[in-house]
């Protein structure tokens, strides 16, 4: 079996992920902040999966490190197969409205580290002419509301920088997915979500992701009914959506 | 991130408003302990016991959930070591295909590991294997004063009984190690007898039961007079047979009964009761999934609102064996006589009790049911149970409970002064609490 990276690997959905994939005999590099928390994962998944999962440090902010982390993965593993981008940061739109540093950790976060990691694994994709990459953007970036646009405005970015990577790694033979969850059950939103029908589990999303990848997918809301809520959102007209209260 | 937001334990009752938090690591959550301000905080599983167990009403409620790793296991021995919030059915889903089930369960498996030893729960085995606690090695535990205790029977052995079964008072788990037991099979061979009555029902559990590792009684609780204590005895021990421990590959087998979801009343309840008891037969050496036998409720996700919004309230009482049969009689005439609908009720022979200050189980017999909350009447009613599990000496169980008094729980656990002095030294400064907790007075007033 191939193996695979999943960077932000301790995150709700990424961990999720790694299950998902070492269910399916993947070997994989698990890359993250927190070191500690990787080589748990690492242990974990070896007791429940009886797969090797190999952690790596990853700064996401770090941009100048990428080039050096990639390099450290390509050495563990020469044939990556492909790579799970899971890296998000939801920060507080309140607090982003005032002080730029915050909106700023959000857009580096959920945007630029993409960007900064991202040109560097479809570079290598390219010239090799296979290989996937997948990332999870948001449902918040299909269209901005006045109660997360800073976190929406970044993963809408990410939306853009996905589409046009897939448009140019499509004759590549490098098929690029992008993930595009809704509500979600995890610690990044711990407490600010009520038992609503809308939520979901990061395990059914983590199914959903791996089998995206496997059918290789382009674009996949998890769960699918986000597509029609999303849809309907994004065809109201702007006069009437400005005075909503979204 | 937290925002106040409602919360209820399994059974919807009580109902309460508290800071939900979802630590992002255990390095984390110990660092916000050791914060002194006048935040109060108790930790929380997946939710399953019934009242204000993991309920800290305007206080912050503390996930536990995402720790859910497994440290280390040595298949030799079947010795796990796991993070607190790792569930019992992660631990099946790990275990089985390697020979190895869990020594104790209760009759879920989405409960935690954490919340397990908390409650110190017990399963159909007690007579022989006793609760959880039996069968822990040791644990760590995170202190008042940010102090990781190690604990087992010769470390910290004080520490080590007081919170198994101290229902997240005395701090917070961190990891637990425990030992499995060896299976060569996920089928369980159960033998399924009919009695007509609570002194038939007495007769089979004194004749039979040490041959079976799994004892229990389904009971009707609305038959009287002379069918009281009408029962389903169901037992049976794991199967030598190498079957199967593949947990993708399913034996067609007769699901002994799928449970119907209806609205529980007094009418169809009987009429489910009726049902149930005509439709099982005197069967022996039947092949069971342990699915089925151990865990009926579990194929119903969220069975719990079948209840209806009000909720409702779990009443399991403990009779010491001298006084079992009176005290049971009181409580199904009680029961029978108010029509007081309850649509699984428990019937289970407890072997000895362990050195736990707060745990549940002592020798003799439980019975456990669910009562439909919403009205005084029903609170009225479940009041007069307490009082007849005090009349005869026994005792109800935390885990099942809401709305118990402390003077009643005082009473009940004659160990609870021990329990205090333990807890207060762990805990100087009243960082832990909970709804129940100051409920029945186990925390917070000095006595």
């Amino acid at each position: 079996m191939k193996t695979i990276l999943v960077i932000g690997a301790t995150s709700g959905i990424g961990e999720k992920v790694v299950h998902e994939l070492a269910e399916k005999n993947h070997h994989l590099l698990i890359a993250g902040r927190d070191m500690d928390k990787l080589h748990r994962i690492a242990k974990d998944v070896d007791i429940r999966f009886q797969v090797k999962a190999t952690p790596i440090s990853f700064e996401a902010l770090a941009f100048d490190t990428h080039e050096e982390f990639w390099k450290t993965c390509a050495s563990i593993a020469p044939d990556i197969q492909g790579v799970v981008f899971c890296v998000g940061y939801l920060g507080d739109q309140t607090v982003a409205q005032d002080d730029f540093a915050e909106a700023s950790n959000i857009i580096d976060t959920n945007y630029k580290s993409a960007v900064s990691i991202l040109n560097i694994i479809a570079n290598e994709f390219e010239q090799r002419k296979h290989g996937f990459i997948c990332a999870i953007s948001s449902v918040a970036g299909d269209r901005g509301r006045q109660s997360n646009y800073m976190y929406g405005s970044s993963k809408g970015a990410l939306t853009i920088y996905l589409q046009g990577l897939r448009n140019r790694l499509a004759s590549s033979n490098v098929n690029v997915l992008t993930v595009k969850p809704g509500f979600v059950n995890t610690k990044m939103t711990a407490g600010l979500l009520d038992d609503s029908p809308l939520v979901s589990e990061p395990e059914q999303i983590a199914k959903i992701i791996v089998k995206g990848i496997k059918r290789k997918r382009n674009v996949i809301y998890t769960p699918l009914f986000w597509c029609a809520i999303m849809l309907i959102i994004k065809l109201i007209p702007e006069p009437i959506f400005k005075k909503m209260k979204l | 991130m937290s925002k106040i937001r409602k919360l209820s334990g399994w059974g919807n009752y009580p109902i309460q408003n508290v800071k939900l938090q979802q630590p992002a690591s255990q390095k984390a959550m110990l660092e916000k302990l050791s914060i002194s301000n006048a935040e109060t905080y108790i930790s929380r599983g997946l939710g399953r016991s019934y009242g204000d167990t993991a309920l800290n009403e305007n206080g912050n409620v503390l996930l536990q959930t995402g720790f859910n790793h497994f440290l280390e296991f040595n298949q030799a021995d079947g010795v796990l070591t796991v993070e607190a919030g790792v569930s019992l059915k992660e631990i099946l889903d790990v275990s089985i295909p390697r020979g190895f089930f869990l020594p104790v369960t209760p009759g879920t498996k989405f409960i935690t590991i954490g919340g397990a030893l908390a409650n110190d729960v017990h399963g159909k085995n007690h007579h022989v294997d006793g609760t959880i606690a039996e069968h822990v090695l040791s644990f760590q535990l995170a202190t008042g004063t940010g102090e990781v205790l190690q604990c087992s029977r010769e470390e910290n052995h004080e520490v080590f009984w007081a919170t198994i079964g101290g229902i997240g008072l005395t701090g917070i788990l961190l990891n637990v190690t425990l030992r499995l037991i060896p299976i060569t099979s996920r089928y369980i061979e159960a033998d399924f007898t009919k009695v007509k009555n609570l002194d038939e029902a007495f007769e089979e559990f004194a004749k039979d039961d040490e041959g079976y590792q799994y004892s229990v009684a389904w009971i009707d609780c609305l038959a009287a007079g002379e069918n009281l204590g009408k029962s389903v005895l169901i037992r049976g021990n794991h199967s030598q047979a190498p079957t199967s421990l593949d947990l993708k590959s399913t034996l067609k087998l007769a699901v002994p009964f799928n449970f119907p979801s209806f609205t529980l009343n007094r009418y169809t309840v009987k009429a489910f009761n009726e049902v149930y008891y005509a439709k099982h037969s005197n069967k022996t050496k039947t092949l069971v999934d342990f699915d089925s036998f151990f865990y009926p409720l579990d194929s119903i996700s969220h069975w719990n609102r079948l209840y209806g919004k009000k909720g409702f309230l779990q009443y399991q009482v403990a009779f010491p064996m001298d006084t079992s049969r009176d005290g049971l009689i009181e409580v199904l005439t009680k029961l029978s006589e108010t029509g007081t609908a309850s649509f699984l009720a428990v019937l289970k022979k407890f072997g000895k009790q362990n050195d736990a200050l707060l745990s549940f189980p002592f020798e003799g017999y439980t019975l456990a049911l669910d009562i439909p909350a919403g009205n005084a009447r029903v609170l009225q009613t479940v009041k007069e149970l307490e009082q007849i599990a005090l009349k005869y000496g026994g005792r109800i169980y935390t885990a099942k409970d809401a709305i118990a008094d402390a003077e009643t729980f005082a009473t009940m656990y004659p160990r609870l002064n021990e329990f205090k002095a333990i807890q207060r030294n762990l805990d100087p400064n009243g960082i832990f609490s909970s709804s129940m907790g100051r409920r029945l007075g186990i925390i917070g007033g000095h006595s």
